[in-house]
């Protein structure tokens, strides 16, 4: 039940309990600090499924604005509590996934019975949800005056036509209007059953007294697979350029690329590797391309691309701030066929790979990474630990082939945001 | 944890903190200056114009390609203020040995290059390498432009702007956009060789080597900081307090209204006003999150923060723009309620419990211990995060009372809409 990772100096404990709980614990003795995160597979994406035999359309937003809710516990809320031991409590809705989590220093085996239990007891009212919708509200318009979200939202919108990935996680200040409580428990019922969910711990903290209380908080039993449907994809790109005004200084802009999306278990990791090493190799800031395009005052030091897998989408992406993206777009779709047709200097794609190697060992210094990464590992079948492995078994042919299929002008959608006034 | 202090040099100090449990180890070079009108557009400028290269490594592709070789080490150039102080810099983070796949030893690799990036730039004919110098120029004057892209930044940096207007302290850690525009490449330089013999230079080192090890790789590494004439950084004036309230307005084409409040505090108990601002608007527990958000859903976020070395707390939310003086009038409300006392047992047990957890954690990220001790040496405070738990437990009610009840509205700052001007 531990496994040791030598390479990367971590162990794990690992139990899946009699309710379909998956339980993990990373010790951390001489930290101060214990860190629990508990997830539910879960998020902005998920908003068509299959509950007791019937299809739900749910309103965008819903799970964010569960979320919001799932504070309120029938004696108040469950912040106030776990403030009271000097825990600090947070949640965030991502596309796939809901998680809560606390940091503290004291009363651990306190904190985590309220965290546990006010995840799994929903306490909503009439009123309670109508309250939110003035400050869920306000946490739309912040992001809707937010370039770097837009910016990202209209090239995940241009490059996917049905795929439940374009669904805003926050929702809009309309759809959020239509979530009523019932809705509410309906979402909860579905999803946040103990085998829908993984309990992640960080600390210096004894693994079985950790089991003992998630037994004893949460349901003895856990729910049906829900199935869900993310729509259906066509192949190419929906939409090939969007421009937007907003109050901001300098033009940004992103390219996106529409990839294949991988299949869960080991390959869908070895996959996230693969896209992250092609971008650094591509375009990371050691690259003949970046040095080329810093030199020549295209890009600045805000450029930078990266690579996101979810169910049924896959995005290649990079920007930053320039005054020619056009420019910028076409020389990277230009240094893709170069790198893919003629191979990549081994000199640099070592340097690359130590880099990428010191930067995932660097990554297990933050706790919430830890707990982060092993969700997202365990809900889409691998085991993050395993990287040195894993990354070893990539070879420079793996990265060119990735460039080769994906970094192409069909599969290319242009983002951009412009200094001006809405039009 | 035990802190080692060593003098390297004229005005050049190393503070050590010894740790194993980390995977990487922090190395940070922080020159310290007082901020001013006339200096900080340049001291923002030079830690990216020394970056770019250095003579043995004269771009960014030779920089890159060293880098990667130590594994991916970063060296990432920083300007930050702190209290009335601008430090410019260089923050190094690099595999711990244990973890090197080849066993290789990182800490002096990565000491020299600091040394090289810090006292050998690309320079001719006394100045930067020209193309160096203009496009991190453009690159500096795109980020001051760049700080309205961000409502919530650019709201706070007026409410500063306006309420210290004449002081040190409303400047940007990144300089005034019409200095940085009227830069020249020759006054920067000067502007380095200055710094590089006169500022107090401080070093924070977050790792497993021994402090001596450290101080001999740095000693190394430095050895041709040319050091004359050291400078000592000025104290701080508190905020003086406003006869009348300034009140300023600004319109962007937005959705979302941002109100910003600042306050003067008279008292000189810091860590009861710090208790103070925990309760009144300091975390997720606060009067401002409990009321202004959660029991009237005015905003999605409202909060505060207590400035010690000037002695003033602001106040900062998101709201709808017809809102304004209701959640104005309400966040006075909660400002008067933690002056009369108004508080229940739990608001004080959390908010010291909050603050004994922050203080309690630090130990557990070098970031955070490497700012703590930077604040700590560059504003003169010897605390530890020991001794401010053993001041926030034996915080008193009466105390907080006293201390917030010398706080005073001082400047109202509202970024509105465009078609709220009607």
């Amino acid at each position: 039940m531990i496994t040791r990772y030598e390479r990367i100096g971590e162990s794990v404990f690992r139990k899946k309990l009699a309710n379909g709980l998956e339980l993990r614990v990373v010790p951390r003795p001489d930290y101060a600090r214990k860190y629990a995160f508990f997830a539910t597979r879960y998020g902005g994406m998920d908003t068509r499924f299959c509950l007791n035999g019937q299809w739900l359309d749910t309103p965008a937003g819903i799970a964010h604005y569960l979320e919001h809710k799932m504070f309120d516990t029938e004696e108040g809320n469950a912040l106030q509590e776990l403030a009271k031991n000097g825990a600090e409590p947070n949640a965030f809705t991502g596309n796939a996934m809901t998680g809560y989590y606390f940091d503290s220093t004291q009363h651990f085996e306190e904190n985590l019975r309220i965290l546990l239990s006010f995840v799994s007891v929903p306490y909503f009212t009439k009123e309670s949800v109508d309250k939110e919708q003035g400050i869920i509200a306000q946490e739309i318009r912040m992001i809707e005056d937010n370039p770097d979200w837009r910016i990202y939202h209209n090239m995940v919108e241009s490059l996917y036509q049905s795929n439940a990935a374009r669904t805003e996680i926050a929702g809009s200040v309309d759809s959020i209007r239509e979530i009523t409580a019932e809705t509410l428990y309906d979402c909860h019922k579905a999803f946040y059953t103990p085998s829908n969910m993984i309990l992640s711990v960080v600390g210096d903290v004894d693994p079985e007294r950790v089991e003992e209380i998630a037994a004893e908080i949460l349901p003895a039993s856990g729910g049906p697979e829900i199935p869900r449907d993310y729509g259906r994809e066509p192949e190419g790109v929906g939409r090939r350029e969007f421009r937007q005004t907003m109050e901001v200084a300098t033009p940004q802009f992103l390219a996106g690329f529409k990839c294949r999306p991988a299949a869960e278990g080991e390959t869908w990791f070895r996959q996230a590797l693969i896209g992250e090493l092609a971008s650094d190799i591509l375009l990371g800031e050691s690259s003949p391309l970046y040095l080329k395009l810093y030199r020549d005052g295209l890009i600045n030091s805000t450029f930078g691309g990266d690579y996101e897998l979810l169910p049924g989408y896959a995005c290649f992406y990079a920007g930053g701030d320039s005054r020619d993206s056009r420019a910028v777009a076409d020389a990277i779709i230009k240094e893709a066929a170069r790198l893919a047709a003629g191979g990549i200097d081994p000199d640099f794609y070592e340097r690359t790979r130590r880099t990428i190697y010191g930067s995932y060992i660097r990554s297990f210094n933050s706790f919430e990474t830890i707990a982060v990464s092993m969700t997202e590992g365990y809900f889409h079948g691998y085991d993050p630990f395993r990287f040195p492995e894993v990354f070893e078994s990539i070879a420079p042919e793996d990265v060119c082939a990735f460039l080769r299929e994906n970094i192409a002008p069909e599969r290319c959608a242009l983002s951009e945001i412009l200094p001006g006034e809405t039009a | 944890m035990n802190t080692v202090r060593k003098n390297l040099a004229d005005g050049v100090f190393l503070t050590c903190l010894p740790a194993q449990k980390f995977k990487t180890c922090l190395l940070s070079a922080q020159f310290a200056a007082p901020l001013s009108r006339q200096n900080a557009a340049a001291y923002a400028l030079i830690p990216s114009v020394l970056r770019r290269g250095t003579a043995h490594y004269p771009d960014m592709g030779a920089l890159s390609a060293r880098l990667d070789h130590l594994y991916g080490a970063r060296i990432d150039d920083t300007v930050r203020k702190i209290g009335e102080c601008q430090c410019a810099g260089f923050v190094a983070s690099f595999l711990d040995d244990r973890f090197a796949p080849g066993g290789e030893r990182l800490l002096q690799p990565v000491a020299d290059l600091l040394g090289e990036l810090l006292c050998k730039p690309v320079a001719e004919n006394g100045a930067f390498l020209p193309a160096y110098f203009d496009s991190e120029k453009t690159n500096l004057l795109d980020a001051i432009a760049s700080i309205r892209n961000d409502k919530r930044l650019w709201a706070g940096r007026r409410l500063l702007s306006e309420m210290c207007a004449g002081e040190p302290y409303g400047l940007s850690r990144l300089g005034e956009e019409s200095d940085a525009d009227a830069l020249e490449n020759g006054a920067a330089f000067g502007a380095y060789l200055d710094m590089l013999s006169a500022a107090p230079l401080e070093i924070v080192y977050c790792g497993s080597a021994e402090p001596e090890a450290v101080a001999d790789a740095l000693r190394g590494a430095l050895s041709e900081l040319p050091r004359a004439d050291v400078r000592v950084l000025p104290g701080v004036l508190p905020h003086a307090p406003r006869a009348d309230v300034l009140r300023v307005e600004d319109s962007m084409d937005v959705t979302q209204g941002k109100l910003e409040i600042g306050f003067s505090c008279e008292s000189d108990d810091y860590m009861a006003l710090l208790m103070g601002n925990t309760l009144f608007g300091g975390s997720s527990n606060a009067k401002l999150f409990m009321n202004v958000r959660e029991k009237l859903s005015l905003c999605y976020y409202a909060s505060s923060a207590f400035h010690r070395q000037k002695k003033m707390i602001t106040v900062s939310s998101g709201i709808e723009f017809a809102d304004y003086q209701n959640a104005f009038d309400e966040i006075m409300e909660q400002l008067a309620a933690v002056r009369r006392g108004e508080f229940e047992d739990w608001e004080i047990d959390s908010a010291r419990s909050l603050l004994l957890n922050s203080y309690a954690s630090m130990g557990d990220a070098q970031g955070k211990l490497e700012n703590f001790y930077l604040s700590r040496a560059v504003a003169g405070f010897d605390e530890t995060p020991e001794t401010l738990s053993e001041k926030t437990r034996n915080m008193t009610v009466d105390r907080i009372i006293d201390a917030m009840r010398t706080v005073r509205l001082d400047t109202v700052y509202f970024l509105k809409g465009k078609e709220a001007e009607a």
